[in-house]
């Protein structure tokens, strides 16, 4: 048999075992690495935006209502300010100016307090969906970290962007 | 023309399906079934069913594989630098491979072993020997980081080792190589039968950290320990070890180490050694070995000098240590998932013996001797046997098992797997390999619970395997499908260094608790810089200290000047990020040792040393954003006597750095 046909026959024969895989495995190899693995990857559906660019938007995560006192809660902002230091000021200024992300002045203005602690802790879901997230992605092009803030830490560091705002 | 070629491929589709079944397995293609796709494929996206631990051999790491698909995911390093990862190069890591001989940069790992409570796999730890210059290592199956290693003193290379027995209690270290000891080291090679002698050490595990210590050594004759099984279940409490040698040649043993037709599988209890340490039979030994342990909250390693070991001699310790004739030079020496079976593998016999746990005990009780090895009862074979495996294939080394009671032994000489029933020990089916086997592993395979399902053979010879790369290939292993009465050969996998042996333990055992980050709240690291305000640069003499913080993407400083030739700079990278898989490297023009890769949350340190005046480029090695590129800096290095003072910066103008720290 001429060295040609021999590859052929090879190349075929490989054919043939993926055509196999192919055809006849795709569902029970999907449930066996189901149960041997719980949760492998996402579904790569279009995510859907579900939020608008609306001001009183909340976005997308567990926080749907913020109670805000309409005094500054100063234990609460300081310990948002040490979280700051540490997880945030790398990439946002207290004042207007554009770091890696936008500055932090008027922020409180322009976004509800619920927007702002699901997108601090849930940025990835958020700059998938969120279109005001999805917006500001595309201004800067540096996906927001997440930083893994506890919900505390969260209100604690919005309860420092209500101080920078003027909030007494 | 597409249409002819469609139809082209249609024929020679057929003609193939009606080809191969007829062929007689020639190549590669021929020994693998038809369903070999469907079993080892794990589909994009999807994760495989088992971890592989395997040995990295002379590449000094361990490697981890995902099987079925044979995937490779990481190379731990453990015994040798790792540049990629900054392994022994970082200030932090650096201690970690210190020794009695200084900084040791590389080793030989033959054999992880992964703990185990109650006899079957906990998940917490992997350990590995270093077969070279003796240690044992213990890996953090949450961090898939080596955290801790130790020094064997009195050891003379490694390899019988680190078996564990089955809550962990000890790790074993056997050495290859009988030495000289004591104060009576220098001697005449040709002395080796008055001076050498060998070892085993017992190393305790604390239960909760995994801190290692050494409990014990036992003296023994000067043979090889070679591999060992601690005992399970019923034969708890005690250890096997396989010796050759036990002519006790020093010199071109592939011929002296191989004159009698017996050596010998070692018998320990070690629950007997245990109480007798407890009642002062041993004695303290002044020897010097390094213990190594990385700390997770100072990410940093700290190396300490141990003075001190218990040694216990048989002479000393009746009914501690038993040797059972072992036909012929023995390699393998596996225990069974009952503990009743011991399986010795003589790489010159013809048959394999196992021994009987029970019948070892009756033959102790009933003082069944057949005299004495250097004062350690020899226990007569035919009363320890259980039976001989009968021609089973040529150059038998290691046997793993399944739960139905089936053992498999891989056969050096002749390249095969052998299934065999330990019951009435008849083989029932066998496999080619490709080529000349050495372990194998079947997941859970040394434990009480054997997960099964697959075998994985680690082959020491690879030719015509793989395309070929110059003189050196690729090692390789060979996974079989063992769910049926038959075996079946479904996959090859390059593997790294030279594959010793391996252990597979159920992904979702160590997914689930797989680390993400660490915590920069919990950072206890000396030069830690807990947010860009904390980052600053610090003279201290000719050492300048530089609390660098990393964050997608930029460095704060990243612009120094006022470093002088003769100093010495420390970058300490504290990586601000608190994301999983986002690590940031570091990286300076002329560094004489690597790069630093940060994980999220952690400080690394890398040493400097300018060699010249100029201006110096820094960068992030790990792509971290779009702007990874832009996430770069440079240091300035003046003559020794410049007047240029020490500042730094990012995005704004140098501010002087504050006066020095004494």
């Amino acid at each position: 048999m001429s060295r040609k046909i021999k590859n052929k026959i090879t190349k075929a024969s490989l054919l043939i075992v993926l055509g196999i895989a192919i055809y006849s495995c795709s569902t029970p190899i999907r449930q066996k690495n189901e149960e041997a693995s719980g949760t492998a990857s996402t579904e790569n559906a279009a995510p859907a935006e579900v939020s608008t660019e609306s001001k009183d938007a909340k976005g997308i995560g567990k926080f749907t209502k913020v109670e805000l006192s309409p005094t500054l809660d100063v234990k609460m902002a300081t310990i948002g300010k040490e979280v700051y230091d540490v997880k945030c000021a790398s990439c946002h200024r207290l004042n207007d100016e554009k770091l890696v992300g936008p500055g932090w002045k008027d922020v409180t203005q322009r976004r509800t307090a619920e927007w702002v602690m699901n997108f601090s802790t849930n940025p990835d879901e958020m700059l998938d969906k969120d279109a005001i997230a999805k917006g500001m992605l595309e201004e800067c092009l540096v996906r927001m970290p997440n930083q893994s803030l506890t919900d505390d830490d969260a209100r604690s560091v919005y309860e420092y962007m209500r101080e920078n705002d003027g909030v007494k | 023309m597409i249409k002819s070629k469609l139809m082209m491929s249609a024929i020679v589709l057929l003609m193939a399906s009606i080809y191969l079944p007829s062929c007689k397995p020639k190549n590669v293609s021929s020994a693998t079934s038809g369903d070999a796709a469907i079993k080892s494929f794990v589909a994009p996206g999807k994760y495989d069913e088992f971890y592989n631990f395997v040995s990295g051999g002379f590449s000094g790491q361990m490697t981890v594989y995902g099987i079925p698909s044979g995937r490779l995911f990481r190379a731990i390093p453990v015994f040798s630098v790792d540049p990629e990862k900054g392994y022994g190069y970082t200030e932090e890591t650096k201690p970690m491979l210190n020794t009695s001989h200084g900084f040791v940069p590389w080793d030989d790992l033959h054999h992880p072993a992964l703990s185990t409570t109650d006899g079957i796999h906990d998940g917490k730890w992997a350990f590995g020997n270093a077969n070279n210059t003796p240690r044992v290592a213990r890996i953090d199956l949450k961090t898939f980081r080596t955290v801790e290693i130790i020094e064997i003193p009195n050891s003379g290379g490694n390899h019988s080792s680190p078996f564990i027995t089955e809550n962990t209690e000890y790790v074993v270290a056997g050495t290859r190589f009988s030495v000289p000891m004591d104060n009576n080291r220098d001697v005449a090679i040709d002395t080796y039968k008055e001076n050498f002698r060998g070892t085993v050490s017992f190393i305790n595990v604390d239960k909760e950290s995994g801190r290692m210590g050494i409990a014990f050594q036992i003296l023994l004759p000067g043979v090889n320990f070679d591999l060992a099984r601690a005992g399970k279940g019923k034969s708890h409490g005690w250890f096997f070890f396989s010796c050759y040698n036990s002519e006790r040649a020093n010199t071109l043993l592939e011929v002296n180490s191989t004159q009698k037709d017996k050596d010998f599988v070692m018998a320990v209890n070690w629950k007997k050694a245990e109480e007798y340490v407890k009642s002062g039979k041993g004695v303290k030994k002044d020897v010097s070995y390094a213990h190594n342990v990385y700390d997770e909250k100072t990410h940093s390693a700290t190396s300490t000098m141990e003075k001190e070991v218990i040694m216990l001699d048989p002479k000393d310790c009746p009914d501690m240590v038993y040797f059972m004739p072992c036909p012929k030079s023995p390699h393998g020496c596996d225990t069974d998932p009952t503990g009743e079976y011991i399986v010795g593998s003589g790489k010159l016999a013809a048959i394999i013996p196992v021994f009987s746990f029970t019948k070892i005990q009756a033959a102790i009780a009933a003082k069944n001797f057949d005299g004495d090895y250097e004062g350690i009862p020899v226990l007569k074979y035919d009363a320890v046997l259980h039976g001989e495996v009968k021609k089973p294939g040529l150059g038998p080394l290691h046997t793993e098992f399944d739960a139905d009671g089936n053992a498999y032994t891989s056969f050096f000489v002749s390249s095969e797997v052998v299934k065999w029933k330990l019951s009435d020990l008849s083989v029932v089916d066998r496999v080619p390999t490709y080529y000349s086997v050495g372990h194998l592993c079947v997941p859970g395979g040394p434990t009480k619970k054997p997960w099964g399902k697959y075998m994985i053979a680690y082959n020491k010879i690879t030719k015509d395997r793989y395309l070929p790369t110059g003189p050196e290939l690729a090692q390789s292993a060979q996974l079989y499908d063992i769910s049926g009465e038959k075996m079946k050969l479904i996959l090859d996998f390059p593997t790294i260094g030279e594959p010793h042996y391996a252990e597979a333990i159920p992904a979702e055992l160590l997914s689930k608790n797989s680390t993400k980050i660490y915590r920069i709240e919990e950072n206890a690291h000396p030069y830690v810089a807990k947010g860009e305000k904390e980052a600053k640069v610090e003279r201290k003499g000719n050492e300048v200290h530089v609390y660098m913080t990393s964050i997608r993407s930029h460095f704060v400083p990243d612009n120094i000047e006022g470093v002088k030739m003769g100093d010495v700079v420390y970058f300490h990278v504290t990586n601000l990020e608190q994301d999983w898989d986002v690590p940031h490297g570091f990286a300076v023009k002329g560094a004489n040792n690597a790069e630093l890769l940060i994980m999220p949350g952690e400080t690394q340190t890398l040493a400097w040393r300018p060699d010249r005046i100029g201006v110096f480029p820094m960068y992030c090695t790990d792509f971290c954003s779009a702007l990874h590129q832009e996430m770069q800096g440079y240091i300035r290095v003046s003559p020794a006597g410049a007047n240029i003072p020490l500042t730094f910066s990012t995005g704004k103008k140098a501010a002087p750095a504050p006066e020095a720290a004494k």
